[in-house]
């Protein structure tokens, strides 16, 4: 619960978004005034012709910070993406990017703000068939006026960096997907963007190329630390790379917690349905099941953080004959695991309700 | 069923309405008889009438009144005159140009002024480096032999007027069609303005554009470049929005998230995206500036144009196909160069040398340098008469229309019982009780017809609109030609989608034989049209079956290619579904690909219609009776403009009638198939 501590030491969160509607329709803003405030009536909007995207959306992102959009297909997560990017102006609300009102921006600071602070990814990679994979990447950077030597010798430090050595002029239509959506993160990061967009980027690669990339997204983000927001629609994803993961349905924000929150305790009964599958040692951490040290009890030699996720270390605590220390960050040991734990943890569900 | 219905009361009121001049069941009053006049009127007040200014005559040295719109247009005419001389020039050698600026005396006090033309050696080597530059050996070859030929055969200055017209026009086209294009892509209102428009003037035939434009702009290369781009622009605004349109909305979005400005977006991700319609587009307008130079030699553009038209009219077999290949050779070196210079890769890395980097530009120099010293010793070589290293002149070029001719006769002998009598018995049996048929059609009937088939299509509107359209033309004078031209283009018509679909569809069951297939028709479809007309012409001498054939040949082209395409786009599970199930490649074939393909095909068959047509108006350049033939007549006729135009037009109807009824019907189909 307190995971993300560490995360909000700046006070200015880098996203901010209040009540943010976005409402398709010809009559949109008029149908809106009618309403105050609040969630809106979809029902009644869709009757006017209106089609709801997002619907009252509030939150922050703080620097560094790793949150991520879940809702099944429909559920308005690139709307609300495509709104805090302004790739669509939001109908209704107020949204601040690093204290500045997006909305309120002109043409020219607009450009300016993706061309200094923004960087997305497309589920589609939407590359440019046109233009080689060096090209590509140094496409952001040429819009922007820096010279021909100077963004290619950036853009082969970014193929570098997503390990495309070799390919830098080939075509995209000469590689694979993977490949493909390495190019378009290359792309999205050779600006050096503070803001980090990605839409659903690994939900058109198959499973083994998608584990990978979210093992290379990690890993890059692990060395970038930026502040991100990413869509998907798979649980098993999320749970993998968030900090904290926003539900929504039917444009709303169900619930915006970390994944042990959500899990533990589901704010709506959509999100209780939409959780109950999950297995919890993807989102438990050792900490929420260990036990008051024991001085009588013999230890192994193995020792587990307490933010460690059960299911990483679950394999190696059971191969241990005795219980094994948990330590924190300062490496004291503030508990002991017992494998016990561990085996209901992975075996025992259904049989009781997560204790709340 | 429906239309089995329509077909029996079509026939019914075919026999039972009495052929009698005074009946408007027969025919229509001609009440639309003055509105060739009406254009005319509209275009002498324009160009004598509508707000006259005074201008300074130079030459009179007085004021003189002129209206604003003849001002307007003939400043057009000479600004494009002025930089089709000075391409031709620039290769040709001379300073006209440089004399237009100055005076004649300027240009003969000052000799140096004048420069000599490069040796048609340097040219050819010029034309293969500039090949090998953009693509590679193999663009090397084609276009230095192509402009070798251009050259040996004595054709290069005529060549060098038709490319000069062509160098012109095209980039012209290019503009217009990319500028309306992109306008068109941003406005919805403008897109649904342009495309009726659109529509007219690419169906229009070529020669009904000439007397107007001669009207506005003179006689010369400038009106035939005017009427040329009239007619080259639509395709080229059609493709970008078509290719605009394509685009997928991510790339857009991530272009813009980019950071591009508006009109980085447009140039730098929309178009570039767009390119391989907007190069189509490219590649049409070439075709078409080539396609217009024939047409556009009645009205004084200089070139291959005009000595192909001179050789037809005088049925020299031989000569023609020598010219006609040039322009193919013209057109196919022009599409090479324009596409391989589109796909140029650029490379960020190598570090060249200063001699590397200006290699091509160094080959030419001394190649050039080469050439003159040949021309040199040609000079010593050919004491008196023409130096043939230097420059080889029209007419005095090799040539090899003496065997061709020969040939021809030959063939004539030896083939010509047979053709004949395969020609009268077209005629006589097929041809004339055909046109004989149409012609006996009551005009209640024809409504009846079309303006059934239009409900049954498309309902009500669609009804409205091709009654609409074919109602024009029953009000004029000319109903009786648009039947004999709608009875050719029928004909051809039938036989080019027969045709089409059976070659389709066999290539279509193989993958290598689709590849070829389509190429195939990519090759023919860079010929411009009327060179069709010349072997039929060698075949069939100056007769219907010419047209009609040539006509066939050319419209079967769009027919194939749409088959091919269509029946390979049906999904390949369909056909597993289908041999699955045990049924036989035939049956596969009839039951399930054909009728997905169906509504692609027809797509096909409507360009068929269009292409069809077009041919059937050119065949008035070798004497037929339709409406093209009247349009040749009124090139020659006071008044002609307003005729040319109106007849024009007429074609331009039936087209647009033809296209509404399968366009509607296709799309009507692809939802009920759930393709689209
Ligand atoms: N341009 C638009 N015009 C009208 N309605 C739209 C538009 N874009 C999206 N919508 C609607 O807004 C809602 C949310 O769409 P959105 O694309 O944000 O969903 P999503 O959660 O990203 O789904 P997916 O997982 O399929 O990408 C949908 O009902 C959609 O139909
Ligand atoms: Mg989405």
């Amino acid at each position: 619960m307190a995971s993300n501590e560490h995360l909000s030491t700046d006070p200015q969160p880098v996203i901010q978004c209040d009540s943010v509607f976005k409402i398709f329709g010809d009559r949109a803003k008029e149908k809106l005034a009618e309403v105050q405030g609040g969630i809106v009536d979809a029902k009644a909007f869709q009757e006017a012709g209106c089609i709801v995207g997002v619907n009252n959306a509030s939150f922050n992102v703080t620097r560094g910070e790793k949150l991520i959009i879940m809702g099944l297909s429909g559920s308005g997560k690139s709307t609300l993406l495509r709104c805090i990017s302004r790739l669509t102006d939001a109908t209704a609300g107020r949204i601040l990017i690093e204290g500045q009102d997006l909305l309120a921006m002109n043409d020219k600071q607009l450009i300016e703000l993706r061309r200094e602070t923004m960087g997305m990814v497309f589920q589609s990679f939407a590359l440019l068939p046109h233009k080689t994979v060096l090209e590509n990447i140094a496409f952001p950077l040429q819009v922007k006026g820096v010279s021909t030597q100077d963004s290619v010798k950036k853009a082969m430090d970014m193929v570098e960096l997503v390990g495309l050595q070799g390919r830098e002029n080939y075509f995209p239509r000469e590689l694979s997907g993977g490949q493909q959506q390495r190019v378009g993160i290359a792309r999205s990061l050779a600006v050096e963007p503070d803001i980090w967009f990605l839409d659903e980027p690994f939900s058109a690669l198959d499973p083994l190329i998608r584990k990978e990339m979210q093992d290379e997204f990690l890993r890059l983000q692990s060395v970038l630390n930026k502040t991100i927001l990413f869509v998907t629609h798979d649980f098993d994803e999320a749970l993998r790379l968030a900090d904290r993961i926003a539900i929504m349905k039917d444009g709303i924000i169900e619930q915006l917690d970390t994944p042990a929150n959500i899990v533990l305790n589901p704010a709506t009964e959509y999100v209780q349905k939409f959780t109950e599958d999950v297995p919890r040692e993807k989102v438990l951490r050792i900490e929420s099941v260990m036990d008051p040290v024991d001085s009588s009890e013999t230890f192994s030699n193995l020792k587990v953080s307490k933010d460690a996720i059960i299911e990483t270390v679950a394999e190696a605590v059971l191969s241990e004959q005795h219980p094994v220390p948990v330590s924190n960050e300062n490496n004291e040991v503030v508990g002991v695991l017992h494998q016990s734990k561990v085996i209901h943890v992975l075996f025992g569900r259904g049989t009781d309700k997560p204790h709340q | 069923m429906q239309f089995g219905l329509l077909a029996i009361i079509f026939l019914f009121s075919y026999h039972f309405v009495p052929h009698s001049e005074t009946s408007y069941f027969w025919r229509l009053p001609p009440l639309l008889k003055e509105f060739p006049g009406w254009i005319n009127t509209l275009l002498d007040n324009l160009m004598f009438q509508w707000l006259a200014v005074d201008v300074w005559d130079p030459v009179w040295k007085e004021y003189e009144q002129r209206p604003v719109f003849r001002i307007i247009t003939r400043a057009i005419g000479s600004a494009i005159l002025f930089v089709i001389i000075f391409v031709r020039e620039l290769f040709l050698g001379g300073a006209q140009t440089i004399g237009a600026f100055f005076s004649d005396s300027f240009l003969s006090a000052n000799k140096w002024l004048y420069w000599p033309a490069l040796p048609w050696t340097a040219i050819v080597a010029g034309a293969a480096i500039l090949g090998y530059q953009l693509q590679g050996a193999r663009l090397a070859l084609l276009s230095g032999i192509g402009v070798g030929y251009l050259c040996i055969f004595g054709q290069w200055e005529p060549s060098l007027e038709t490319l000069s017209f062509v160098l012109v026009c095209a980039p012209i086209c290019f503009v217009f069609g990319l500028g309306f294009g992109i306008w068109g892509y941003m406005n919805r209102s403008v897109e649904a303005a342009l495309q009726p428009l659109l529509n007219t003037m690419q169906t229009m035939p070529h020669f009904s554009y000439l007397i107007p434009v001669m009207v506005l702009f003179g006689v010369g290369d400038h009106a035939g470049a005017v009427a040329t781009i009239i007619f080259a622009t639509p395709p080229m605004i059609r493709l970008t929005i078509l290719g605009l349109k394509k685009v997928s909305p991510d790339i857009v979005d991530a272009g813009a998230m980019s950071g591009c400005t508006k009109s980085q977006l447009l140039f730098k991700v929309l178009i570039p995206t767009a390119r391989t319609d907007i190069l189509i587009g490219v590649n049409q307008v070439i075709m078409q500036c080539l396609a217009m130079t024939t047409v556009a030699a009645f009205i004084g553009a200089k070139g291959l144009g005009f000595n192909l038209k001179v050789a037809l009219n005088s049925l020299e077999i031989g000569k023609a196909s020598e010219i006609g290949l040039c322009v193919v050779l013209i057109a196919v070196i022009l599409d090479k160069y324009s596409l391989a210079w589109a796909n140029k890769q650029k490379d960020y890395f190598s570090d060249l040398s200063f001699f590397e980097k200006y290699k091509p530009y160094i080959g030419f120099i001394l190649l050039t340098l080469v050439a003159f010293l040949l021309s040199y010793l040609g000079a010593l070589y050919f004491q008196d008469g023409i130096n043939y290293l230097y420059y080889v002149p029209f007419d005095k070029g090799f040539t090899i229309s003496p065997f061709i001719d020969a040939g021809v006769d030959w063939f004539w002998e030896a083939f010509f019982p047979y053709l004949n009598a395969f020609n009268v018995w077209l005629i006589t049996s097929v041809l004339v009780p055909m046109r004989d048929a149409y012609l006996g059609m009551p005009v209640f009937s024809t409504f009846i017809l079309v303006m059934g088939a239009g409900y049954i299509v498309g309902g009500v509107r669609s009804a409205v609109i091709i009654g609409g359209l074919i109602l024009f033309i029953a009000l004029s004078e000319y109903w009786d030609r648009a039947l004999i031209t709608a009875y050719m283009a029928t004909f051809a018509v039938l036989i080019s989608a027969v045709l089409g679909i059976v070659v389709g569809s066999i290539s279509a069951q193989n993958r290598f034989a689709s590849k070829t297939i389509l190429s195939v028709c990519d090759f023919f479809q860079t010929f411009p049209s009327f060179i069709y007309l010349i072997p039929v012409i060698l075949l069939f001498g100056i007769t219907d079956t010419s047209v009609m054939i040539a006509a066939i040949v050319y419209a079967v082209i769009p027919a194939t290619r749409y088959t091919v395409e269509g029946l390979n786009s049906v999904p390949t599970s369909l056909h597993e579904a289908g041999t699955m199930s045990g049924v036989s490649r035939l049956q596969r074939w009839m039951n399930i690909e054909l009728p997905l393909a169906v509504p692609h095909i027809m797509l096909g068959i409507n360009q068929t219609v269009v292409f069809a047509l077009v041919m059937v108006i050119f065949g008035a350049l070798i004497g037929t009776i339709d409406l093209g033939q009247l349009i040749m007549a009124s090139l020659s006729k006071k008044g002609g403009a307003g005729i040319g135009l109106t007849l024009g037009i007429f074609v331009a109807f039936m087209c647009l009638a033809v296209d509404n009824l399968i366009q509607t019907w296709a799309k009507e189909r692809k939802k009920a198939l759930g393709i689209d």
